[in-house]
């Protein structure tokens, strides 16, 4: 069992054996701590600076449509950052084997739960993911008025 | 071999309780996403986000999770003022952001706009409070935790105590980026 954890998820042994190699420790070391603090920062300023810019060009630099996925695309990146420099998820041995396919198995329940709550509620007659429709729907259907 | 045995049972069980949080926290974010349009005439996302103070709010939970890495590294090699040093800067650095985070809470609900107010602001709160709460948590815990390291020292018992904290920590710190990308940034952009 231990064995075919470790060879499924055998990509992230390799993506991070240059680490492992060098810090003998569990816990990392000053420099693995100092290298995520610094790529965390890195990636809240490239999140944020490009959202300022957008909110202070009353919203005419940048789409949307690129914002949305860049802005999320860095907190995924800073999530394996952190993963990696902080909680040491990619490191050797048996207990971080099993701590990442607890995490792994924790990954796909959430996004059962917020894809799935996302769609469903989008799709509701109500629309209720649209603010101005659901209200003029329930003002003609249902005679409800604010 | 024993004890070591044991520790790693203690941090995988501990592990397993951050992740059924995870889900606790991703059924909240699910309710954000839901509701962040019945707004019911108040404040909008896009009244929410506040560019500076939320940027060093993260700045500072970001450095707190830093030091409290220092804090674990200290603590297993044996250096005890250097860890009580780390833990007491990861404090100041937990309370700072605590304040902030009431500070803003205060300003939002002396406005009129308290989670009372529509369901996105209920959401909202619900939200950020819950991180909130976890924070004093580990705010407390960490009090503790000081006080054992000064009387006891660095014994087996005191930093298994600190890295399961430190866990917990960086766990908060990967919820907060969420809620910096999903309620603050999309706040920004929508």
């Amino acid at each position: 069992m231990d064995l075919y954890i470790y060879n499924s998820l055998s990509f992230w042994g390799y993506f991070m054996k240059s680490q492992t190699q060098t810090e003998k420790s569990q816990h990392g070391s000053v420099r693995s701590y100092t290298i995520g603090f610094l790529l965390s920062i890195i990636l809240t300023f490239a999140a944020y600076i490009p959202v300022v810019i957008h909110q202070n060009s009353y919203h005419q630099t940048f789409s949307h449509e690129l914002l949305i996925p860049l802005v999320l695309f860095f907190a995924l990146l800073q999530l394996m950052v952190q993963l990696i420099f902080f909680l040491h998820l990619a490191g050797s041995g048996s207990s971080a084997r099993w701590n990442l396919a607890v995490f792994i198995s924790t990954v796909c329940i959430v996004l059962v739960i917020v894809i799935g709550s996302v769609w469903i509620m989008s799709h509701l007659n109500y629309n209720m993911m649209s603010g101005s429709n659901m209200n003029k729907y329930i003002q003609n259907q249902e005679g409800i008025h604010k | 071999m024993n004890k070591h045995d044991n520790n790693d049972k203690t941090i995988f069980g501990f592990w397993v309780y951050l992740m059924t949080d995870l889900v606790m926290f991703a059924a909240l974010f699910a309710a954000f996403a839901v509701l962040r349009n019945n707004t019911f005439g108040g404040i909008a996302i896009r009244d929410i986000f506040n560019p500076p103070f939320v940027l060093i709010e993260t700045l500072i939970l970001l450095t707190s999770s830093f030091s409290i890495g220092l804090t674990i590294l200290s603590a297993q090699a044996n250096k005890k003022t250097q860890t009580i040093f780390f833990l007491l800067t990861t404090f100041a650095l937990g309370v700072s952001f605590l304040t902030m985070e009431l500070i803003e809470f205060s300003h939002l609900i002396h406005d009129g706009n308290s989670f009372q107010r529509s369901a996105f602001l209920s959401s909202f709160f619900t939200l950020v409070g819950t991180h909130g709460l976890h924070i004093t948590a580990g705010l407390v815990w960490m009090g503790i935790l000081i006080i054992q390291v000064l009387g006891r020292g660095l014994t087996i018992s005191t930093v298994r105590k600190l890295t399961l904290l430190t866990l917990f920590w960086h766990f908060l710190d990967i919820v907060w980026i969420f809620i910096f990308t999903i309620v603050y940034l999309f706040g920004g952009i929508l």
